[in-house]
């Protein structure tokens, strides 16, 4: 099965291009950055500078064949390298064929980060320390993976009146999340927890609540070339990469990805994504919202929080900080 | 003062904060001899001595090979410490220390503070008979049994000789006279007792035996020093803590004030990207040597409260890196709750009465098959939780996790009932049954009221009584099972009718105990003058309805005080 996922990285690894290829400078121990993106320029500046102040050293990004500039903004930049390709994002089982090519090839012994342009990563203690303390504490505790929660953030009223300006954080237009509502299940056959729940099941899937997008994600993990990722970043093989709970009661240090996907963009962009798709399930997700954004759908309620820092959520319990103190 | 306390420093990595560490120590007078393990490649090596060149108090020893947990490490001290007392004979206490430590008081403090402490050992040495907080599960048979193979680097064999030798009963001689004692390797011993160690007649046959100990040296000095010390002082001077697998928690700058107010000399184990806390604590400071007593306590519970956290995690809490198995939950749900039965359906709006009487949130049919009734009817609940019936069931028992998560310092209500979701196989009953934060209390039968007020076509209400009264039985079977941990009461519709005060107020004391001494009416009784002949209806029609006991055939009265206590 991960053969079959690693040869299959490999072929579609062929589709990208390199536009500007700076891995020959990679240390031995660079923290990477990988992501596939489509037409984002106007998140790019805020996503670039949140995950340097992080301390993450180098991006490796998959450009899907954006025509709004992102290509060429991103090459300008001294610590990215830019694959592009026009070829079929679908048909690269939603970009993963890709960021398994590129992590075989860059990450083997280095930590990477696995994220979309519209996710922030939270860990514990992220505001006084490192990327890189987080790393150490890692490879001390003999630890492969660190895991998440998808946390989806929302505006204040219609979703498509908070337009985001570039350069803009996402988490200042929509800030506001639901703390208690994600339902857990484990999946036997990879090991993995399989979260739902938040505003998009309530919001758009609660008459089909099995069709909920998943929130647990294994975005932080310290590449080997054998590792594949095998859905999103939700699951992994080897199959042990996805235990990153306790099931004796106990906490593991885990983080949140913010999720800034409900902004003024995001009319526009299901309705792109719709025509072109190219999406997960038909694009089933993209329909919900298309359909739902057009009544202008506020996802907001007097039970939204509105999100602090990294301590709020772990006092919520959305991300614990286990033994890490 | 300081020229009279000498340091031995263990270093393997992070050699540049070790040099700015030994640069510290030097320059307050007291000299260092580095032993640096063998596997720092060369280059590294020299520049760290080069960076060093300038303090002739800084010596470097011959290099060991260092494997964790094995014989090396204690060599490396032996060597070190050795060569510490011949080049300097004013030394006359001697602290043990790795390149991963960091002074947190001036080294004049500690010199000072020692010197108020003649001839005192201040090393951890604990009878291995006694200890219970080894990690790895060896305490003993770390003495007992021979360990030829790296921890770290073979664990497989050294798992699998470990239990060969469990197998065999393998059980080494102890040599005469020692009797195995273990703790931190970071110590401050005497000249004294250093010497009287390492120049003990015995010493070559000791060695030949600590050599296949496991982590002698956690143990090799530990034990030692109870043949030689005068006063020994079981604690270490250098604050450091374990977590739960015996690995040092790790000083970060968000730890500068927790350390500056522990008034500990030493802190183990420092991030060497800590930068801030290098610049503060190595920061040379003004004014005289201050008197304060260590007092590691404060940062002990800081990271106590880490490994709970770890170990237990937080009651009720189903998160993305905690997902208990069943029974390993400790504790189920976050806080107490209320589940009501039969209530609502023979009082008058009991929901609006126990919102008015009691502290508590009040929801109606949380589990309603149409929709989750919150209180207020609202269509989101704390947490984000929708009243969507689909959503709630799809996982029912997390609903109500969620639910007692979110609401965490205010006490919930709700009513249940055999017309609710009852989850796959009575799962939702099955969990709350066997939580100790549940109280539930069930009036069987009272479900066949809004069926008799209902007024609809007989034959039908029959249908629904048959189908209700057995998904009942099943939940009383539930609740009367073996592995209930809830606070569970059931009554009777007729037995409840008899004098519904009591067990109101009964309920009412473990759900508000402070309000007990308040006269409370009690809500009214739904009418149910003709509940009888309707049960005898049922009966005619060829069912039977049991769970409402022996109810009369005519008006019931019941108790004409309708207060409460």
């Amino acid at each position: 099965m991960r053969k079959r996922w690693l040869i299959r990285a490999r072929r579609k690894g062929r589709d990208l291009k390199p536009v500007a290829d700076r891995t020959k400078a990679l240390g031995p121990r660079s923290l990477l950055l990988f992501a596939t993106l489509r037409n984002e320029a106007p998140r790019l500046p805020w996503f670039l500078k949140y995950y340097r102040d992080l301390g993450v050293e180098h991006f490796l990004i998959v450009d899907n064949g954006s025509d709004d500039g992102s290509c060429e903004y991103l090459a300008a930049q001294p610590d990215v390298s830019v694959w592009r390709t026009e070829a079929s994002y679908k048909a690269a089982r939603f970009g993963m064929d890709w960021m398994n090519a590129l992590l075989r090839r860059h990450a083997h012994g280095r930590w990477a980060l696995v994220v979309d342009v519209d996710e922030f990563f939270l860990y514990p203690f992220c505001d006084t320390r490192p990327l890189r303390a987080l790393t150490d504490w890692l490879d001390d505790a003999g630890l492969r993976s660190f895991g998440t929660l998808l946390l989806d953030m929302y505006p204040k009223g219609p979703v498509n009146e908070h337009p985001c300006v570039p350069g803009q954080n996402p988490l200042e237009v929509a800030p506001w999340f639901d703390s208690a509502n994600y339902a857990i299940t484990r999946n036997g056959r990879y090991r993995n927890l399989w979260i739902q729940g938040g505003p998009r099941a309530r919001g758009f899937f609660a008459d089909q609540p099995r069709a909920a997008p998943a929130l647990n994600k294994v975005p932080l993990v310290k590449w080997d070339r054998g590792y594949t990722y095998v859905s999103s970043t939700h699951m992994l093989l080897p199959r042990g990469l996805n235990l990153v709970y306790d099931t004796l009661g106990g906490e593991k240090a885990s983080g949140c990805l913010l999720h800034a996907k409900f902004l003024a963009t995001l009319g526009d962009k299901a309705a792109e994504e719709l025509a072109r798709g190219e999406h997960y399930a038909g694009g089933r997700e993209y329909q919900a919202y298309a359909a739902t954004l057009e009544d202008r759908t506020d996802l907001w309620n007097k039970w939204s929080e509105r999100f602090i820092n990294w301590r709020q959520l772990e006092i919520m319990g959305l991300m614990s900080k286990g033994n890490w103190a | 003062m300081s020229a009279r306390l000498g340091f031995v420093m263990l270093v393997h990595t992070a050699l540049d904060r070790a040099a700015q560490v030994a640069r510290f120590v030097a320059q307050a007078g007291s000299p260092v001899v580095i032993h640096v393990d063998a596997r720092v490649p060369a280059a590294q090596h020299a520049r760290l001595t080069a960076a060093l060149a300038d303090l002739p108090d800084v010596r470097f020893c011959r290099r060991h090979r260092g494997e964790w947990g094995t014989w090396s490490l204690v060599a490396a001290m032996q060597t070190a410490a050795r060569q510490l007392l011949d080049d300097f004979p004013q030394v006359q206490n001697v602290y043990a220390m790795s390149g991963a430590c960091l002074p947190l008081r001036p080294i004049a403090d500690l010199a000072t503070w020692l010197e108020r402490h003649p001839d005192t050992d201040f090393i951890e040495s604990v009878n291995v008979a006694d200890v219970n907080w080894t990690k790895g599960g060896l305490s003993e048979e770390r003495f007992s049994l021979w360990f030829p193979f790296a921890f770290k680097r073979r664990k497989w064999l050294f798992d699998r000789t470990v239990d060969l030798q469990r197998l065999l009963r393998i059980n080494r001689d102890i040599p005469d006279g020692i009797d195995p004692h273990i703790g931190s390797q970071w110590w401050c011993l005497t000249r004294e007792t250093l010497d009287l160690i390492l120049r003990d007649p015995m010493r070559p046959h000791y060695d030949r035996y600590f050599r296949r100990v496991w982590i002698p040296d956690e143990s090799y000095f530990q034990t030692l020093v109870r043949l030689h010390g005068r006063k020994v002082e079981s604690r270490s001077l250098t604050l450091g803590k374990f977590d739960h697998q015996g690995r040092p928690h790790v000083f970060y700058d968000d730890h500068l004030q927790l350390l500056r107010r522990s008034d500990c000399f030493m802190a183990r184990k420092v991030w060497p990207g800590a930068g801030r806390l290098y610049d503060h604590f190595l920061t040379p400071r003004e004014g005289s040597v201050s008197d304060a007593e260590p007092q590691p306590s404060r940062i002990d519970r800081h990271f106590a409260r880490a490994t709970a956290q770890r170990i237990r995690g937080r009651a009720g809490l189903y998160m993305a890196s905690r997902f208990p198995v069943k029974n390993r939950e400790n504790g189920k749900t976050a806080e107490p709750y209320s589940v009501f039965q039969g209530f609502s359906e023979v009082f008058q709006d009991f929901e609006g009465w126990l919102t008015a009487v009691a502290n508590c949130r009040v929801h109606g049919h949380l589990f309603a098959p149409h929709k989750a009734e919150f209180a207020g009817r609202e269509k989101v609940f704390a947490g984000g939780l929708s009243d969507s019936a689909t959503l709630r069931d799809y996982n029912p028992r997390a609903f109500l996790t969620n639910l007692l998560w979110a609401t965490r310092g205010e006490r919930q209500c709700f009513q249940f009932g055999p017309g609710d979701t009852q989850g796959k196989g009575f799962d939702l009953l099955w969990f709350m049954a066997a939580d100790s934060n549940a109280q539930i209390s069930v009036i069987s039968g009272a479900w066949a009221v809004p069926l008799y007020r209902s007024g609809r076509d007989f034959a039908q209400i029959r249908r629904e009584a048959a189908r209700l009264q057995r998904i009942e039985m099943q939940q009383l079977e539930i609740l009367q099972s073996p592995h209930v941990r809830a606070r569970i009461r059931i009554w009777t519709m007729a037995e409840f009718l008899e004098n519904p005060a009591e067990p109101l107020h009964m309920l009412f004391d473990e759900i508000a105990p402070h309000s007990q001494a308040r006269l409370i009416r009690i809500p009214d009784l739904v009418d149910l003058s003709g509940f009888g002949s309707f049960l005898q209806e049922l009966r005619n029609q060829g069912m039977q309805p049991v769970l409402m006991g022996d109810f009369p055939l005519g008006p019931v009265s019941p108790d004409p005080s309708h207060r409460m206590k």
